[in-house]
């Protein structure tokens, strides 16, 4: 007889899992089998499957591309498709919660409408200049500006920088990092048409001078991208454009 | 305990400087006051003066210069962080910064011993 | 809660302090030697008019700087804004320069 794929150990894992929604909530736990190899999604869809069919969240491609599974994992934003167990088990224990900073619909679901909104509201959109009856815009791979953007703009919204920055925490109004990344890679992007829009959007109370460079949003980019390092960019953008006159 | 997603380098440099920041502007009023006391008599202020001899007045000074120093060579490292291009040494500037405060409040502190 | 000009005014003011501040610590500790007393401080500061305008930038510096420092605190735990949040920082500037005007005075005349 052939033994299974896959051997499950005797060990078992104590799991707390946050349940609720926007009025309220707790954490329930379950004794989850540990396994050689095992991911936090695994975990999560387990309870689901066996012990807890009405629990909420969220997951799609599982294989660490399109950003919808981030969940608090033991207190740090991860993404769960891409967490192994190994990695972040206390002893036996997990702490799953839904994401920091943003509002709960229910269980480990949030909504992500803010996040979103700010998106808009730093001027993360692209302006097109030209039409297709003009040429294309010659923008070499080697061009300075290129290259700062294209370091950034890899981004697939999943809200871990968000909800690991204290300043979306205390301060309402902060457009946060992921917002002010996608800024900072249209204020490269030589195509683009509306720079000084860009600039005075993300100079508002809630805009990019309100991040104390924390570097909690780097830290955790499961892309490793770097927002400081673009917020930092548009500070200094700002400063001299506000010093010139221009915002 | 400190929340888990806090807990590394660039996070703690960050409360060092609000802290720091905080109780240097919490502190300059009273240092501003005492040296005012020279406008009215210098004998007043040197009577405030001998309480700087007490060990404990010493080592607040000691706590302050420290907290005076981290918070310009933090904020050194700021600027520099957002005016000069990125630098992937982040860690090592925060440290670098500390340790210096360390250095110059540890003069300051066997100066005035 | 900081827009562009009141961060250009905190990294501007912050700028300016920065020689002042290492000025400041390398006379703390040369000050500091042998004991603190009034009459040694006054003899360095009283007419002086380099003292006077050092200090004064400084204590014009550091008002602008720690008033916006602490905006920001008070906006972000204290939950001060709009109105309030400018009430308060315009007071603790006056605050830090009112007082910090009067030391100067006290130990430049």
């Amino acid at each position: 007889m052939r033994e299974p794929a896959l051997q499950h150990s005797e060990k078992t894992l104590d799991v707390s899992v946050w349940q609720g929604n926007a009025a309220g909530g707790g954490y329930r736990s379950y004794s989850v089998p540990a396994q050689e190899s095992q991911t936090i999604l695994d975990v999560v869809t387990w309870i689901q499957h066996n012990l807890e069919p009405k629990l909420a969240y969220r997951f799609a491609c599982r294989v660490g591309m399109c950003g919808s599974c981030a969940m608090m994992v033991n207190g740090k934003p991860r993404w769960t498709c891409r967490t192994h167990v190994q990695k972040v088990v206390e002893g036996h224990s997990l702490t799953i919660a839904p994401l920091r900073n943003l509002p709960v619909i229910k269980d480990l679901a949030c909504d992500m409408s803010e996040f979103f909104d700010k998106w808009r509201r730093a001027e993360g959109v692209f302006h097109p200049t030209s039409t297709r009856e003009e040429e294309i815009a010659p923008i070499l791979p080697s061009d300075p500006e290129r290259i700062a953007a294209s370091e950034a703009i890899e981004c697939i919204n999943c809200a871990v920088c968000y909800a690991a920055c204290d300043v979306v925490a205390l301060n309402p109004e902060f457009l946060g990092p992921a917002a002010l990344n996608r800024a900072w890679t249209l204020i490269n992007d030589a195509r683009d048409g509306a720079r000084i829009a860009r600039l005075k959007a993300v100079s508002v109370a809630g805009g990019c001078h309100n991040c104390h460079s924390q570097q909690s949003c780097m830290t955790y980019c499961p892309t490793e991208l770097n927002p400081a390092l673009s917020i930092a960019g548009l500070k200094r953008v700002t400063a001299i454009a506000a010093m010139k006159g221009e915002i | 305990m400190l929340r888990p997603h806090r807990r590394h380098p660039l996070w703690f440099a960050y409360i060092l400087h609000r802290i720091s920041g905080l109780v240097l502007a919490l502190f300059l009023p009273a240092h501003f006051y005492v040296l005012g006391l020279a406008l009215n008599d210098a004998a007043e202020l040197d009577a405030f003066l001998i309480w700087a001899e007490l060990p404990l007045v010493l080592f607040a000074e000691f706590g302050l210069v420290f907290l005076l120093a981290v918070h310009i060579f933090g904020g050194l490292r700021l600027l520099a962080l957002e005016f000069l291009p990125w630098s992937p040494r982040q860690k090592t500037y925060a440290a670098l910064a500390t340790a210096l405060s360390f250095f110059v409040s540890g003069g300051f502190l066997l100066s005035a011993v | 809660m900081l827009d562009v000009r009141l961060y250009l005014a905190q990294r501007i003011s912050a700028i300016l302090m920065a020689p002042l501040v290492l000025g400041h610590l390398a006379v703390m500790i040369y000050a500091t030697q042998g004991g603190l007393s009034a009459a040694e401080i006054l003899s360095r500061t009283q007419g002086s008019l380099w003292w006077g305008l050092y200090y004064g930038l400084f204590v014009i510096a550091v008002s602008v700087h720690a008033s916006i420092g602490l905006r920001v605190i008070a906006n972000e735990y204290l939950k001060l804004s709009g109105a309030g949040l400018n009430a308060f920082t315009w007071l603790t500037g006056f605050v830090l320069l009112a007082l910090g005007g009067r030391a100067v005075a006290a130990v430049v005349l």
